[in-house]
């Protein structure tokens, strides 16, 4: 079984370019399911349903959804063994940009969005760092110049990875990054997380309203910066 | 860099999916290709092919072989080794920089000397009116400023082997100097034009229609002939509209 997590920021791109991609995948006789994480709502299990390939969605609801899938992977593999599928492709809602819940063993994709400018792959942290392949899209948008100004860019937060430039419209770069699945090897039976989740553990967490300073606990960070535990 | 002495387009399908009349054209070095047809008729979606160096992956389903090979990966994805240049048909940057950050940016990605970055901006502004700034911010260009930055930067930093360009002469700029720019001796350059003088200018022109190539016209002698009396009238229309622009009456110098 693979396992290949697919990250980005919202619309992105990442249902458009996985269609195309699982379209190649299904062409060259594999047998992929498709996980959809997302916050509240989604309607890209509509879309992935029409392959024709088994769909779950999961929605996180007050639980962080990075968190979500990260508890729910042993779950989500289950099930896609049961469906005799030999790849589970996990689209995550990728909301939250100081995560990132590639796990060691997994493929980790992210797919970045050309027209967000040469400054984004500076904000997106983890979720691009630690990506083995980095997928960019909508480049039919801008000029060639502003592509490679991008694609520089990308290279400088994480210089290992392999980039794809995909288009989620024409298909572009799908079969490309089919390959990239196909030859990528099955998951280990214990594994790990690439990068450590937010240390701070609060009272916010355990549902506390109010704002006033006075009624927080826990790790937390002040404005300068200055990191600080407060309670018991 | 790898030297190209051809190019060539195997043909794919048209918007229907049926398979175009070009089966193959090939082009040398030294040569300059019109592709012409209506709106809409796939003209950008042709040298949108020839850039990504497309091997059946894209909608037209075409090939781009060069010196009659299909092109190694690392040519069509690393901008340090890529072969083709292109000024699209965009007439806006996206991109949230100055226009100094991403010109050296756009030099070290290309693996050129960022210093190149002054010598930009100076040709990008002798095809503007009005000067361009290295601290400005891109997006605050004009559409006619966009145009002269993207066309300064393809002749200097992506100085390329193949150089394709999508409908020069609506920049609002001056296209026959803009197009000598990036047409320098030894290149395949591939111009899709609605412009006379700069279809004639050609040594061939394909023609396009429902996303498919549908033909290739040889300019004639006599086409060459008539260029160069087209070319008069053209600049003769150029000077007006200078006049124009400059807020002079044209009474009098006619
Ligand atoms: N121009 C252009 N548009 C694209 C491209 N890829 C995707 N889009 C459009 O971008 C929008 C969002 O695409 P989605 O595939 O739904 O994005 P997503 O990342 O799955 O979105 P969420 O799951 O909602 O976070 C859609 O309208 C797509 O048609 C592309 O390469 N070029
Ligand atoms: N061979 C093809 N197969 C499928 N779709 C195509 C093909 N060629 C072009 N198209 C589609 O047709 C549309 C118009 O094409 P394109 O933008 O290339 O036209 P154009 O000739 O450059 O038009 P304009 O003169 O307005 O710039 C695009 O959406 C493009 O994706
Ligand atoms: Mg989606
Ligand atoms: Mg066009």
């Amino acid at each position: 079984m693979k396992l290949v997590v697919l990250a980005g920021t919202p619309g992105s791109g990442k249902t458009s370019v996985l269609l195309h991609t699982i379209k190649a995948l299904l062409s060259l006789g594999n047998n992929p399911t498709v996980v959809k994480i997302d916050c509240l709502w989604t309607e890209d299990d509509q879309r992935f349903k029409k392959l024709g390939i088994p769909v779950r969605v999961g929605l996180a609801k007050d639980m962080c959804p990075d968190h979500f899938t990260i508890y729910n992977t042993e779950d989500m593999l289950k099930w896609a063994e049961s469906e005799g599928s030999d790849m589970l492709l996990n689209e995550t809602a990728g909301l939250c940009l100081r995560c990132a819940p590639y796990p060691d063993g997994c493929l980790a994709v992210c797919v970045i969005d050309v027209t967000a400018g040469p400054n984004t792959p500076l904000k997106v942290g983890p979720l691009l760092t630690t990506a083995d392949i980095v997928v960019m899209t909508k480049g039919d948008v801008v000029s060639q110049a502003e592509r490679e100004v991008f694609r520089e860019r990308v290279l400088d937060v994480n210089p290992t990875c392999s980039i794809v430039e995909a288009n989620g419209l024409t298909g572009k770069g799908s079969f490309e990054l089919a390959e990239l699945i196909r030859v990528f090897p099955d998951i280990s039976i214990e594994m790990k997380l690439r990068y450590n989740p937010p240390l701070a553990i609060c009272s916010l967490c355990t549902g506390e309203m109010r704002v006033a300073r006075k009624y927080h606990m826990g790790v937390l960070r002040n404005l300068d910066g200055f990191m600080e535990y407060r309670g018991e | 860099m790898k030297d190209v002495s051809t190019l060539t387009i195997i043909g794919g399908v048209n918007k229907e999916g049926i398979p175009e009349n070009i089966k193959s054209i090939e082009f040398n070095k030294g040569e300059i290709i019109g592709i012409v047809g209506p709106t809409g008729s796939g003209k950008s979606t042709l040298i949108d092919d020839i850039e990504q160096l497309a091997r059946g992956d894209t909608a037209s389903r075409r090939h781009i072989l060069i010196n009659g090979e299909v092109p190694d990966v690392a040519i069509r994805v690393d901008p340090r080794l890529k072969l083709v240049a292109q000024l699209s048909q965009k007439m806006h940057f996206l991109a949230d920089m100055t226009v100094e950050d991403f010109l050296s940016m756009h030099a070290r990605s290309r693996g050129k000397n960022p210093k190149l970055v002054h010598r930009v901006l100076e040709l990008a502004n002798t095809l503007t009116g009005e000067p361009i700034a290295l601290h400005q911010q891109l997006t605050a260009l004009s559409g006619g400023q966009s145009r002269s930055l993207m066309t300064a930067d393809i002749a200097i930093i992506s100085d390329s082997p193949i150089v394709l360009i999508d409908e020069i002469e609506n920049a609002g700029i001056r296209k026959q100097e803009a197009l000598e720019l990036l047409a320098c001796e030894g290149k395949i350059v591939i111009v899709v034009t609605h412009d006379p003088v700069l279809a004639l200018m050609a040594t061939r022109r394909i023609v396009m229609k429902n996303g498919g190539m549908i033909d290739v016209i040889t300019t004639t002698l006599h086409e060459q002939q008539l260029c160069y009396k087209i070319a008069e009238v053209d600049n003769w229309l150029l000077s007006l509209r200078e006049i124009i622009r400059r807020g002079d009456l044209v009474e009098g110098t006619v």
